[in-house]
């Protein structure tokens, strides 16, 4: 509970502003956030916990759960839609059994759905981790999967 | 200041700064809204107040788009009715088709804006969102399926209760109203005071059912059923039945209760009495020890979760009086049980209440006497009704009829009760009395009186001087409770009703539109009492007699076994 | 010596060049020094890498390394540095070697194995052609032969780059560099020669219009800000970028922070905010840290905080990182979010200019819109309306990508016709596939066709065609994409991203989206209901359409439909084939697809039909084959297996 204790002490103003903030930075800590860490903000900022489940159930990058060990991000922009990502993100699903926002049950891979990496002349993108992939087809991404799974066993 | 403007040709008044929904309301024109809520900021979710305005692109929502000068309205042109239409149109391809078994048949807003646009076919079809019903709550299910999202049960929640149990979550086609972490409602920090019920539109939130094994009970041979009804029960039901707003019912409800074939029917008024003796006996003897001043009430069963969850450091505050109902519940099964050979398991009874947090506490473990509950089932105004009609018992046509003894008192001070400030009053006019040994001389309180949500008023009695408060609803009383935490309370008494006016506006009472309503079921009240046999229910000799046959005095040892009860912290995410 | 100028030295050089920035008295005392940063005079030679996101994601760390690593090796004494980008989306990592005395020189796709040959070859006086992008020639240096200039290239040469000048010019992490370049001088200028009505008076006579939502003039909108009495005014900065076909934002904040800081600073001035907040989409994190760094050293600097150059004029900017919203591009949205709640849009009036963040007049402004206040303030009104056309002044920033040969960057003076930025500065199409619309305006935009070509691009003609300025996206689409399947796309993105709050909006976004799914999917049974409710969506989409457009709360919604309605209008035959002809064209809408197998062609070798996900294939070994077209679920597999070429798609 300390690094949230601690996160908070950075935001000396009780005001309503800094939620985000704040949320973004224990999840930046915990990976995820919790309920303890929704009760806990709750009572720092004098907010019922139902309006910080609310808001972090609005973003689309507030997460309740933990990521897998290799998260893909895939990139559904509109230059890469135009590039054929839909087909990748068929692929992964198939591959995976997991759709945007989830994690497999192993907890080895989490999949989101991102829009536009800001690399639109070399679509699609895909990253895993911090390691991004460029102009990937459809087997690259089985081929993608295979080696991190294999890279874990 | 007034200005013209021009709505389907001609030419109205208006003033400025107003919503074009306000300039219309009273000249004739009824323009159909969804998600607006009386005397809340407008959200313009719903968009079916929309209507034309010459020369915006787009069409406007009249419940929140001020009025300006000469502006000239369409409000049913056909671009505006296709408008509506189609937004109806597309909340009913994402509802369940099921309307015939729903709960609000009849009663509900969508149902009403499908007639009233008059549609006929079913032109847009697909895919509905999932839901999960929510049935873990003793009061309220949540059915997330028939919610239209209007907000409203948000706002009042947030807004008149603050509680915030329900918000938002989500967003886009998936967004959905729930509880914080997506919690069912009975492990939430959900009140249960039913106002979310009061503002759906839909069946999506509704009460919680128990008229089957009511119905079974009455039905049988073996059971003793006895059934008892609060004073606020009274001057409601009038409106669910169709008749004049504020008619008191007692007398034909007694009948009705009767034919339906309940054992025993009992006016809840003679418990209220039991319990004002009570309180006020609680708050002398706390006056007199100076123990945890002010004493706050806790009648309120809505009110006693809030505080066992938000407040626990305030709960040695509450009185430990019973709310009436469980007053009722325990001498009823006493009573009965002493009066007939049956035993404890052969009594079912059952109290008709407005208020759905009265299912909950019924429930609770402190109400029950080894093992099995003081009140085995509870229904609500609009339950009552709805029971009235099933058993076909014609209201318009049957004479009214005595409550049975010998709880069948129905006119004292008691039924102040049931309007906040009411419970002031009457225990007020008992305390004096205690304290100076005299009665009130004008024993009518009116400071307690009217439609204001905080209430004060202070009294000399034997040089001291005595602060009382009535607060309603709950959003109101944050303050007061902050304060106590501070310790910079005079007060001595402390009224609390979770319900904006307290049990008359109850979540379990009919439905209604606007605050009018509750005003004439408040005026009713307060009418009845004027005229009344016991001003002062320490004068009662039913009372008088019921305390020496059972509990000896008020507060004593007997009594508090009985009549009193304890509170313990919660734990739930707030 | 200059060498030995100390960090403290060079600070106080450069505070001191902008109190006297209108003299120029002490730039030309200390004129060698500032040669040296302006890169004029390099004495050793200067390798700067583009450091992006979308180098990074090309690999540009692998080089940086590569290069480190080099020079490490052969002792060499050079100094490495990074840049911003140039803007050419397709070419990166782009690695720029200066030598003394010699013109800047850029190289493309410098993959690290690429840079030892690239430096042996510099360093021995010769360039590489076939990893040269070009040369930046100026009267300054000496120039390299046969290396084309970059600014004469296409995709250079018909850009007019006011905002985009210094981008990938100069190191976006130093606050010096973008000093001695000129900046934060009309930041100066304004804060010390003008008052908040008169630079709002310039910006309105400048013309400039708002280039993140419907081309309001921003002078306006200040005044009316300005004019309202409040105890606090905000200026917000929208740099949410949420359109998912568009990066010119994020790549100009990564490219130039300061400048961006230097416009809010300018704005923030002129509309009486003493707090301003720049809501930054949180997903960039170049662009974050970049921007941090860049508020940092602008107050080190004193160009923020308090009574600021001894003008009276306070200011604190806040970066605030939105946490993933489409709608939070919109403003009452944005403001709501900024308050620490769910992003959703509220009705307007009270706009924000009376009534926005905490309550407070507040101007919420496009991040190319405030680019372009210093333009202004420097050159003046005048000067600037002569770029662009009568209604719509100044230039245009669009991110071009797409099936294009040259995606990137790109800045054009409004009115110029589409063709020249397709195929001009884009060079057309890849692989001699044809045109088949462009998406103009993101996900609530529309598509325009090729006969839209010669359209200019200014506000009212976009938005007469049913697209939209309002976002920079421009994504180029050839004959392999379906409209019907861009269109799903579109609108599965919005009915994701609608805030959920209005009834239009949220219910008919998905119901339109349905009804594109249906015309894109095999039909289940022709007799049952499925077909009759098909016809039925058809039939009511463009009504539908017009009803969401008409009662939505905000742009989102009323938006959404200008893909629908305008391909509906465009795109006619497309549409009319799925449905009738249940045959997709491009051969994307997969379910539509019909594989048979020429008898002649198959040799009975069964792999297709080891393949087939459904066991829709059926035959013997080593006879011909055959396709049950009732299982057949269109996937392709087979196509993609056969060796012998016996699959005929149709
Ligand atoms: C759904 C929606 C998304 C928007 N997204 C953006 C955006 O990403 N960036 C932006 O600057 N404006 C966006 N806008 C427009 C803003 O609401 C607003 O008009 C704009 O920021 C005003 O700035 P300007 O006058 O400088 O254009 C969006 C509007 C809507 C309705
Ligand atoms: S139009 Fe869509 S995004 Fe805008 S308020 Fe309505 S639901 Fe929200
Ligand atoms: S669309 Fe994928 S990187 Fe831009
Ligand atoms: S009543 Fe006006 S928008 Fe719902």
């Amino acid at each position: 509970m300390d690094s949230i204790a601690k996160i908070l002490e950075r935001y000396p103003f009780v005001e309503r502003e800094n939620l985000i903030p704040i949320l973004q930075e224990i999840q930046q800590e915990q990976g995820y956030l919790t309920e303890e860490a929704v009760r806990e903000v709750g009572r720092y900022l004098n907010l019922p916990a139902s309006k910080i489940y609310s808001l972090a159930t609005f973003y689309n990058r507030f997460r309740f759960h933990p990521l897998g060990s290799y998260h893909i991000r895939l990139c559904r922009g509109t230059s890469c839609q135009v590039h054929q990502s839909g087909k990748l993100e068929k692929k992964i699903i198939g591959e995976l059994g997991i759709e945007d926002g989830q994690t497999t049950t192993d907890g080895l891979y989490s999949l989101e759905v991102v829009s536009c990496m800001g690399a639109c002349g070399m679509g699609p993108v895909m990253a895993v981790n911090n390691r991004y992939y460029t102009g990937v087809t459809e087997d690259q991404v089985e081929e993608i999967i295979a080696y991190y799974r294999e890279t874990e066993e | 200041m007034q200005i013209d403007i021009e709505v389907n040709n001609q030419t109205l008044s208006a003033r400025k700064g107003e919503t074009i929904l306000e300039a219309l309301a009273g000249e004739g024109i009824q323009i159909p809204t969804l998600c607006r809520l009386e005397d809340f900021t407008p959200t313009g979710a719903c968009r079916l107040c929309v209507v034309e305005v010459e020369g915006r692109d787009h069409l406007v929502p009249a419940c929140s788009y001020p009025v300006e000068e000469w502006m000239k309205i369409r409000t049913h042109s056909p671009r505006v009715i296709e408008a509506r239409k189609m937004i109806v149109e597309l909340l009913l391809s994402n509802h369940p088709d099921d309307c015939l078994y729903c709960e609000r048949n009849g009663h509900c807003e969508l149902q009403r804006l499908a007639e009233e646009l008059n549609i006929r076919e079913r032109r847009l079809s697909g895919r509905k969102s999932r839901t999960n019903l929510d049935l873990s709550s003793p009061g309220i299910v949540y059915d997330p399926s028939k919610c239209v999202l209007c907000s409203r049960c948000v706002r009042i929640c947030e807004e008149n209760q603050q509680v915030s149990t329900l918000d938002f979550t989500g967003r886009g086609n998936t967004t959905a109203v729930s509880a914080a972490m997506g919690k069912d409602l009975n492990f939430s920090n959900c009140i249960q005071c039913g106002q979310c019920i009061m503002v759906c539109p839909t069946g999506a939130l509704h009460d919680k059912s128990y008229l089957d094994a009511i119905q079974q009970a009455v039905n049988r041979e073996d059971m003793t059923t006895v059934v008892h009804y609060a004073p606020s029960v009274a001057v409601s039901l009038a409106e669910e039945l169709g008749m004049k707003p504020g008619k008191d019912m007692s007398g034909l409800i007694n009948r009705a209760l009767k034919k339906i074939g309940f054992d025993k029917v009992y006016d809840g008024t003679f418990a209220s009495e039991i319990y004002v003796m009570e309180e006020a006996a609680e708050l002398a003897d706390r006056i007199d020890k100076g123990d945890a001043l002010p004493v706050i009430s806790s009648s309120c069963p809505a009110w006693v979760k809030e505080a066992e969850q938000k407040y626990p450091d305030l709960l040695p505050h509450l009185s430990t009086v019973k709310s009436p109902e469980q007053i009722a519940g325990s001498i009823i099964k006493r009573y009965c049980l002493e009066s007939s050979d049956r035993g404890q398991n052969d009594i079912f009874s059952v109290a008709i209440s407005p208020c759905p947090a009265k299912k909950f506490e019924a429930q609770r473990q402190e109400m029950t006497h080894q093992g099995i509950s003081d009140i085995d089932a509870v229904m609500t105004t609009r339950e009552l009704a709805r029971l009235i009609k099933l058993y076909g018992v014609d209201m318009h046509a049957i004479e009214p009829a005595a409550a049975d003894q010998p709880f069948n008192k129905d006119r004292s001070a008691a039924r102040l009760t049931a309007s906040l400030g009411g419970t002031n009053e009457a225990i007020l006019r008992t305390l004096y009395y205690k304290i100076t040994g005299k009665d009130l001389k004008n024993p009518r309180i009116s400071k307690m009186r009217g439609a204001r949500n905080t209430k004060y008023f202070s009294f000399q009695m034997e040089n001291q001087d005595l602060n009382f408060a009535a607060l309603s609803p709950l959003g109101d009383i944050r303050e007061l409770m902050e304060d106590m935490r501070n310790e910079q309370v005079t007060h001595h008494y402390v009224e609390v009703m979770a319900c904006k006016g307290g049990c008359i506006n109850g979540g379990g009472q009919p439905f209604h539109h606007s605050s009018q309503t509750v005003r004439s079921r408040m005026k009713a009240i307060h009418n009845q009492e004027d005229k009344m046999d016991t001003r002062f229910i320490h004068h009662s000799p039913e009372v008088k007699r019921f305390y020496s046959d059972y509990l000896d005095h008020p507060n004593g040892e007997e009594a508090r076994k009985l009549l009193h009860t304890r509170f313990s912290a919660r734990d739930v995410l707030l | 010596m200059v060498e030995q100028t100390t960090q403290q030295q060079l600070k106080d050089l450069l505070i001191a060049m902008l109190s006297d920035y209108s003299d120029r008295q002490v730039e030309s005392n200390n004129r060698e020094a500032i040669e040296r940063l302006r890169r004029d005079k390099v004495d050793q030679p200067v390798i700067s890498l583009t450091y992006t996101t979308a180098s990074m994601i090309a690999g540009a760390d692998l080089t940086y390394q590569a290069i480190l690593d080099y020079l490490e090796e052969r002792e060499i004494d050079a100094s490495l540095r990074l840049s911003g980008s140039l803007g050419l989306g397709n070419s990166e990592p782009l690695m720029e070697v200066q030598l003394p005395g010699k013109t800047r020189v850029t190289f493309s796709r410098v993959e690290p194995e690429k840079v030892s040959d690239i430096l042996d070859a510099v360093f021995n006086n010769f360039i590489p052609e076939e990893h040269v992008l070009g040369q930046h020639i100026n009267e300054l240096h000496e120039p390299w032969e046969h290396v084309p200039n970059i600014s004469e290239l296409p995709f250079f040469s018909i850009q007019k780059r006011l905002i985009l000048q210094n981008s990938g010019m100069i190191d976006p992490e130093s606050i010096a560099e973008y000093i001695v370049h000129g900046g934060y001088r009309n930041f100066l200028k304004a804060i010390r020669n003008y008052t908040p009505e008169e630079i709002c008076d310039l910006i309105e006579e400048s013309g400039l219009r708002g280039r993140g939502g419907e081309g309001y003039p921003t002078g306006r909108k200040w005044k009316n800000t300005l004019s309202s009495p409040a105890e606090q005014r905000y200026l917000v900065c929208n740099a949410g970028e949420s359109d998912p076909g568009a990066f010119m934002e994020r790549m100009i904040m990564e490219s130039n922070p300061h400048s961006l800081i230097e416009a809010v600073a300018i704005s923030a001035y002129a509309i009486g905010a003493e707090k301003a907040y720049i809501f930054i989409e949180g997903e960039y994190e170049v662009a974050v840290s970049r921007l941090k760094k860049a508020i940092a050293q602008a107050k080190e600097y004193g160009i923020l905080g308090h009574d600021i150059y001894e003008s009276g004029f306070n200011l604190n900017i806040q970066l605030h990182q939105g946490a993933g919203a489409y709608v939070c591009g919109e403003e009452t949205a944005l403001i709501a979010s900024l308050e620490g709640k769910r992003g959703m849009p509220r009705p307007k009036p009270p706009y924000p200019s009376r009534k926005g963040f905490m309550g407070q007049p507040t101007v919420v402004n496009n991040v190319e819109t405030l680019l372009n206040v210093p333009v202004i303030v420097d050159h003046g009104p005048g000067w600037y309306h002569q770029t662009g056309t009568e209604k719509s002044a100044g230039t245009k920033i669009f991110s071009l990508s797409g099936k294009i040969d040259r995606s990137g960057l790109v800045e054009i003076p409004m009115g110029m016709p589409l063709r020249e930025v397709v195929y001009k500065i884009g060079g057309g199409i890849p692989d001699n596939k044809e045109l088949k619309g462009i998406l103009v305006g993101g996900p609530a935009g529309g598509i325009l066709t090729y006969d839209h070509l010669d359209t200019r691009i200014d506000y009212e003609e976009i938005a007469e065609l049913g697209g939209a300025l309002g976002s920079g996206g421009l994504v180029v689409i050839d004959e392999e994409t379906c409209i019907l399947d861009t269109v799903k796309y579109y609108m599965h993105f919005l009915k994701q991203e609608s805030c959920g709050k209005c009834i239009p909006c949220r219910e008919g976004i998905r119901r339109m989206y349905e009804i594109l799914d249906n015309i894109t999917q095999k039909p289940g049974d022709e007799q049952g209901a499925s077909t009759l409710q098909r016809f039925k969506g058809v039939i009511n989409l463009e009504k539908l359409a017009h009803v969401i457009r008409d009662t939505s709360l905000c742009g989102l919604g009323r938006r959404a439909a200008n893909p629908i309605l305008s391909t509906i209008h465009w795109f006619r035959d497309e549409y009319e084939e799925h449905i009738f002809e249940r045959k997709c064209r491009a051969g994307v809408c997969q379910e539509l697809r019909t594989f048979y197998i020429d008898v002649d062609l198959c040799t009975g070798c069964t792999i297709c039909a080891q393949k087939c996900p459904t066991g829709a294939i059926v035959g013997s070994a080593k006879h011909a084959h055959f396709i049950v077209q009732e299982k057949c679920i269109g996937c392709g597999i087979c196509y993609e297996s056969c060796k012998f070429g016996a699959i005929i798609s149709k």
